[in-house]
C-alpha cells in the first residue's frame, strides 16, 4: 500500500507544486492549509510523513511539530521542515523540536523526491 | 477598697514592669532590639508626662483653667526645632561619647571639671522637688484610694511617712535593677527605655478611660459640662485664657520654661539623646510626641469641670479628682486602673531621672574627687570598675532619699505643678550654656560658669529656699516682714520687679544673669586652647567628622592605654576595643610599642562613656607623655581631615559621574543592537518574501522540464502560475526599493503645493484597472473648494494607490463599493478610505503598518499583498507631518483613516527635518 503524505503549506502554489511531486512518485497525498487543519488532519488520517511549512496563519510550523512530538502515537510520523528564512537557527530550532530533516525554499524538486523517499526507507 | 489590694496592686505591676524590662534586654542581647524602632523612641520621650501631668494638671484647670496647657505647648512648639536643634545635641553626644547634660556642658566648655560638678549640683537640686513631686502624688493617691470620702489625714502621720518612703525604696531598687548594671552609659539601657515606653501606653489609656467615663458616663458630653460651669460665676474664670494669674506673662513665660524643659530635663535629655539609636526617628517623634501631649490632655479640662461640678464646696483636693470621682460613684476597679496610671507615670519620671542624676553624680562630681585620691588601697582592692557601679547605686538611693526630705519639709503646702515649675527654672538655667555653646564658638568656660552660677543662686533664692523654708510660715521672712528694710532684695519682688507670679519672676531674673553673664564674661576672657577645640568641634560638629583627629602630640604605649582602659571597662572589655582598633586598620600592636593618635582618642572616648569627659581627660594625661596640642595644631589636622573627606566626596562625584556615562553608553550600545536587530528581521523577512514566489518558480520550472508526458491543460496551469509568482516577486522587489528609498528620507522628493482632489483623482484613475477588474465600485465624496497640501505629488499619489488597491483586494465584489472620502477640517486635510473587507481586529490596529505584519487570522486563500503596503503609507504620512490609522467601519470592513495638515502652518517651514 502506498505511504501517505501530508503537505502543509499557506501558499497554494506550493502546495500545488509538492502535490504534483509526490503523487509522482507513487505516494498518496493530502494537503493542509496552516497549523490547525495540519493537526487535524494527521489525527485523522495517520500519515507517514509531513511536509510542513514553517511560517503559517493560526500555529506556525515549530508549534505544529512540538504537539506532533508530544503525542506517543506520532513518534513514527516522518517530519520534513520547510523553511523560506533560510538562516540556520530555524532549521536547527526545527530539528531540535523533533523534525526528521529540513529542506529551504526554493527547493531542488529531486532533493524533496529524494530525502522523502529516504526517510520512507524506500 | 481594701487595703491589701491597694498595696499589692502596685508591687504586681511593678513586677510586670520589671518582666518588661528583662524581657527587652534579653532581646537586645541577642540582637533583636526593641528600640531601634521610632514609636517606642517616643512613647519613651511621653516620660515627660509625669504625676504632674496625671493628677496635677486637672488641679491647675480647676483654678486656673486653660492655662495647665502651656506646659505642653512648649514641647509641641519646640517639637518642631527638633530637627535643627536636637539633632545637633544628638550628633555632638555620639561623636563625643557625651551621657548627661553636666558631662555636655563640661565638655563643650574644654573639659572643665568645675563645670561638670556645678552643672550636676544643679541638676541634682533642681530634680529633687520634681521627683519629691512624684512621691507626693503617689502617696496621696494612695490615701485617697484608702480613705475616700473621707479627706487625707493632715500632716505627716506614721502611715504617710511609711508610704512615700516605701515607694521611694521601691522605686530605688527598681533604678538599681537596670540603670547600674553596666558601666559605660553609652550601652543603652534598653530595658529601662522599654519600659518607660510600656508606663506611657498605660498612663495614656488609664487617663482617656477615666475621661471618657467622666464626661459621658457621669456627664452628658463636654456640652452639658461647659453649660454647667457658666451657669456658675465663681467657676465661669476658669474658661477665660487669661485666667492665669499674672496674664499673658505667665503663658509666655510657661510656655518657654516648658519649651526648655523637654530638652533639659536630665530625664528627657537621657531618653531623647543618650538613648537615641537613630536620628531618623526623631521625624516620627516630631510629629506623634506632640499628638501624645493632645491626647493625654484632651480630658483635662472635662475632668477639672466634673470636679468642680460634683463635688462643689466638700474637702476634695483638686489634684485627686481624677481618682475622687470614679470613687465617689462606686467604681473601684476603675479607680484601681486610674491608680495605675498614675503610678505608672510617677515611676517612669522617678526611674529615668534618678538614673540620669547618677550617671551625672558619679562621672561628674564624685569621680573627679576620687581620681585625685587614687592611690587609695582600698579602691585598687574593690576594682574602679565595681566602685563606680557600687557608686552608682549608692547615688541612686540618696537621690531618692533627698526628694523624700524634699516632700517632707515642704509637705502638703504646694499644689503639684508649682512644685514642678520650680524644677523647671531649675533645668531652665542649662538652656544658654548649651545652646550659646552650640552656636557661639565665643562662649567660654569662665562666662559659662558666671552665667550658670548666678542663675542657679537665683533660683535657689527667688524659687528653692522660700518653698522649704515658706516665708509666710515664718515669722520675719515674709515678703514684707524681714526684707521690710531692704525691699530690693525681697524673693518674690526682686530689685522692685513686681506685678509677676514667682515663676516668671524667677525665670526672668534668672535668665537674665544667666545669659548676660555668659554673653558678657565670654567677650571679655581668652579661651585656653583646649576651649577652643571643643568649642570648634562643637558648633561644626556637621561639617567636621573629627572620629580620626589626633588631640595629643604626646606618647604613650598600647600597653599602658589597655592597662588604664582594664581599670575601667574591665580586662576582656579594654583587650576588645584593642583589637577592633588593630584590626579596623589592618595592623598588629604589641604591648610595648607606641600607640597611634588615633587609637588615643578613641581610648578617651571610651573613658569619657564610662566616667565622664573631664575624669577621662585628667586619666589620659597621667599615662600620655607629653603635651595636649595646641588649637592651632587640632585645627590643622582637622582641615586636612576635611580636606580629605572633600577629595573623596569629589572622587566620589567622579566615579558617579562616570557611573552614568557608562550607563548612557550601554543604553545606546543597547538602542544600536535593538535596531541591528531590527535590521536583521528585515532582512530574513525579505529574505522569506523573495523565497515563498522563487519556490513557485524553480518547482513548476523543474516539474516541466522533467516531466515532458504532463498533460497540456496542465502545463498552460502550471506556466500561469510561474508567470504570476514573477510578477509578485517583481511587485515586491519594486516594494522593498520604495520603502528604503522612503526610509532613506527626503532625498529626491520635490515639495510642491498641491491640491489633494488632484492627488486622488491621479490614484484613481491609476487603480481603475484593478476595480474593473475585480468588478469592485469606488464611491468618491470630494470637496468642491481645494484642500491645499504641502508635498511630494508622486509620494501621496503612491499613498492614495496602495490605500485603494488594499481596499479592492478585500472587498468582495457582491459586498457593495469602496468608499473614498474627503474632507477639510480646522487646520488639516482628512483622506478616508472604507472597504467591505473582514475588518481588522482591535489589537491588529497598531500593527498593520508593521513591515511584512500579516494578520494573523486571514483565511489561507485570500489575497495576499506583500505585507509592505502599509508601512510605506505609514512612512509617507509621517514624512507629510501626518497621522494614519486605521478604525473598523460600521458596516463591517476597516476605514483607513489619513490626516495631513493643510499647507502654510508651521510644518511647511521645516522641509527636510523630519528625515
Amino acid at each position: 500500500m502506498a505511504k501517505r503524505i501530508l503537505i502543509v503549506d499557506d501558499e497554494p502554489n506550493i502546495v500545488l507544486s509538492l502535490e504534483f511531486l509526490m503523487k509522482k512518485a507513487g505516494y498518496e497525498v493530502s494537503t493542509a492549509e496552516d497549523g490547525e487543519q495540519a493537526l487535524a488532519a494527521i489525527h485523522e488520517q495517520h500519515p507517514d510523513l509531513v511536509l510542513l511549512d514553517v511560517m503559517m496563519p493560526r500555529k506556525d510550523g515549530f508549534q505544529v511539530c512540538q504537539s506532533i512530538r508530544e503525542e506517543d502515537e506520532f513518534q513514527d510520523l516522518r517530519i520534513v521542515m520547510l523553511t523560506a528564512k533560510g538562516r540556520d537557527l530555524e532549521q536547527e530550532k526545527g530539528l531540535s523540536l523533533g523534525a526528521d530533516d529540513y529542506i529551504t525554499k526554493p527547493f531542488s524538486t529531486q532533493d524533496v523526491v529524494n530525502k522523502v523517499r529516504q526517510l520512507l526507507g524506500e | 477598697m481594701p487595703q491589701w489590694a491597694v498595696l499589692l496592686t502596685p508591687f504586681l505591676y511593678l513586677g510586670l514592669l520589671f518582666a518588661i524590662a528583662y524581657w527587652a534586654d534579653l532581646r537586645a542581647q541577642t540582637a533583636r532590639s526593641l528600640v531601634n524602632n521610632p514609636y517606642v523612641y517616643t512613647l519613651s520621650i511621653a516620660v515627660y508626662c509625669t504625676a504632674w501631668t496625671f493628677y496635677g494638671s486637672v488641679g491647675r484647670a480647676s483654678q486656673d483653667g486653660l492655662s495647665f496647657l502651656t506646659i505642653y505647648l512648649g514641647p509641641t512648639l519646640a517639637a518642631v526645632l527638633w530637627w535643627l536643634v536636637l539633632r545637633k545635641i544628638i550628633r555632638i553626644c555620639k561623636i563625643h561619647r557625651i551621657t548627661s547634660i553636666a558631662d555636655f556642658i563640661a565638655s563643650r566648655y574644654g573639659k572643665s571639671m568645675l563645670l561638670g560638678g556645678l552643672a550636676t549640683v544643679i541638676a541634682v537640686v533642681g530634680i529633687t522637688p520634681y521627683i519629691a513631686l512624684q512621691l507626693k502624688a503617689v502617696s496621696a493617691s494612695f490615701d485617697v484610694l484608702l480613705n475616700f470620702p473621707q479627706p487625707a489625714p493632715a500632716g505627716a502621720g506614721a502611715l504617710v511617712e511609711d508610704k512615700a518612703l516605701w515607694v521611694a525604696t521601691l522605686l530605688a531598687l527598681f533604678a538599681i535593677l537596670f540603670g547600674t548594671r553596666h558601666v559605660d552609659a553609652t550601652e543603652r539601657l534598653e530595658g529601662m527605655v522599654v519600659a518607660v515606653a510600656f508606663e506611657s501606653i498605660v498612663k495614656l489609656v488609664a487617663f482617656l478611660t477615666i475621661g471618657v467615663f467622666v464626661t459621658w458616663v457621669l456627664f452628658n458630653g463636654p456640652g452639658d459640662l461647659v453649660q454647667r460651669v457658666a451657669a456658675e460665676p465663681a467657676m465661669r474664670e476658669m474658661l477665660n485664657p487669661s485666667g492665669l494669674p499674672g496674664g499673658y506673662t505667665s503663658w509666655v513665660a510657661l510656655t518657654v520654661l516648658s519649651m526648655a524643659a523637654i530638652l533639659f530635663l536630665p530625664r528627657q535629655f537621657q531618653v531623647t539623646v543618650v538613648e537615641n539609636v537613630n536620628e531618623d526617628h526623631l521625624r516620627t517623634a516630631a510629629w506623634l510626641f506632640p499628638l501624645y501631649l493632645f491626647l493625654i490632655n484632651l480630658f483635662v479640662l472635662p475632668i477639672a469641670m466634673a470636679g468642680l461640678i460634683y463635688f462643689g464646696d466638700a474637702p476634695v483636693d483638686p489634684d485627686n479628682y481624677v481618682l475622687a470621682l470614679p470613687l465617689a460613684e462606686g467604681r473601684e476597679l476603675l479607680a484601681l486602673f486610674v491608680y495605675i496610671g498614675g503610678f505608672s507615670a510617677a515611676t517612669g519620671m522617678v526611674i529615668v531621672a534618678s538614673i540620669a542624676l547618677a550617671i551625672m553624680v558619679s562621672n561628674d562630681l564624685v569621680m573627679p574627687s576620687l581620681l585625685r585620691l587614687r592611690h587609695l588601697p582600698w579602691i585598687e582592692r574593690l576594682g574602679l570598675r565595681r566602685l563606680i557601679i557600687y557608686l552608682r547605686r549608692l547615688i541612686l538611693v540618696l537621690i531618692l532619699m533627698l526628694g523624700y526630705a524634699y516632700f517632707r519639709l515642704t509637705d502638703d503646702d504646694y499644689a503639684l505643678v508649682s512644685i514642678g515649675l520650680i524644677s523647671f527654672v531649675a533645668v531652665a538655667q542649662f538652656a544658654p550654656p548649651i545652646l550659646f555653646g552650640m552656636y557661639w564658638k565665643g562662649a567660654s568656660r569662665a562666662g559659662a560658669l558666671v552665667g550658670l552660677s548666678g542663675g542657679f543662686l537665683i533660683w535657689l533664692y527667688t524659687l528653692f529656699i522660700p518653698s522649704v523654708i515658706d516665708p509666710s510660715h515664718l515669722p520675719g521672712m515674709s515678703s514684707d516682714g524681714l526684707f521690710e528694710g531692704l525691699w530690693l532684695l525681697n524673693p518674690h519682688a526682686l530689685f522692685g520687679l513686681e506685678g509677676l507670679d514667682a515663676i516668671s519672676h524667677a525665670l526672668f531674673w534668672s535668665m537674665f544673669f544667666n545669659i548676660g553673664g555668659l554673653v558678657l564674661v565670654s567677650l571679655y576672657t581668652r579661651q585656653s586652647d583646649m576651649e577652643r577645640i571643643q568649642a570648634a568641634l562643637f558648633v561644626d560638629v556637621f561639617q567636621r567628622s573629627e572620629r580620626d583627629a589626633r588631640f595629643w602630640q604626646g606618647t604613650a604605649t598600647v600597653g599602658d592605654l589597655e592597662d588604664l582602659l582594664a581599670r575601667f571597662t574591665g580586662d576582656a572589655e579594654a583587650a576588645r576595643a584593642i583589637r577592633g582598633y588593630s584590626r579596623s586598620r589592618g595592623a598588629r600592636l604589641t604591648a610595648d610599642q607606641e600607640a597611634p593618635a588615633a587609637l588615643i582618642n578613641l581610648a578617651e572616648r571610651i573613658l569619657t562613656g564610662h566616667i565622664g569627659s573631664a575624669s577621662a581627660r585628667v586619666m589620659m594625661s597621667s599615662i600620655v607623655k607629653g603635651e595636649a596640642l595646641t588649637f592651632e595644631g587640632v585645627m590643622e589636622i582637622l582641615d586636612a581631615t576635611s580636606r580629605a573627606i572633600e577629595y573623596s566626596r569629589q572622587l566620589e562625584q567622579k566615579s558617579r559621574e562616570l557611573e552614568l556615562a557608562t550607563a548612557e553608553l550601554r543604553a545606546a550600545n543597547q538602542r544600536l543592537t535593538e535596531l541591528d536587530r531590527l535590521k536583521d528581521e528585515f532582512v530574513s523577512m525579505v529574505s522569506h518574501e523573495l523565497r515563498t514566489p522563487l519556490t513557485s518558480i524553480r518547482a513548476f520550472g523543474e516539474i516541466l522540464l522533467g516531466n515532458q508526458d504532463v498533460p497540456m491543460e496542465q502545463q498552460q496551469e502550471f506556466l500561469q502560475v510561474i508567470v504570476k509568482e514573477s510578477e509578485r516577486l517583481t511587485r515586491l522587489i519594486n516594494q522593498v526599493l520604495d520603502l528604503s528609498r522612503i526610509e532613506s528620507g527626503w532625498g529626491d522628493w520635490q515639495l510642491k503645493d498641491l491640491d489633494l482632489r488632484d492627488v486622488v483623482e491621479d490614484a484613481v484613475s491609476a487603480t481603475s484597472q484593478l476595480f474593473s477588474d475585480r468588478k469592485v465600485k469606488l464611491v468618491q465624496t470630494l470637496p468642491h473648494t481645494p484642500c491645499p497640501l504641502k508635498g511630494d505629488s508622486d509620494r501621496l499619489i503612491q499613498l492614495v494607490i496602495n490605500l485603494l488597491s488594499n481596499a479592492v483586494k478585500f472587498t468582495e465584489p457582491e459586498r457593495g463599493p469602496v468608499k473614498l472620502e474627503v474632507s477639510l477640517r480646522p487646520s488639516w486635510v482628512e483622506l478616508r478610505v472604507t472597504d467591505r473587507g473582514p475588518g481588522i481586529p482591535e489589537h491588529e490596529h497598531l500593527r498593520v503598518f508593521e513591515k511584512f505584519h500579516q494578520i494573523s487570522d486571514q483565511q489561507a486563500g485570500k489575497p495576499k499583498g506583500s505585507g509592505l503596503g502599509l508601512a510605506i503609507c505609514k512612512r509617507i504620512v509621517d514624512l507629510h507631518w501626518g497621522r494614519i490609522r486605521v478604525e473598523n467601519a460600521p458596516t463591517e470592513g476597516a476605514t483607513f483613516i489619513v490626516e495631513l495638515p493643510e499647507a502654510g502652518g508651521a510644518h511647511c517651514d521645516l522641509a527636510g527635518d523630519k528625515a
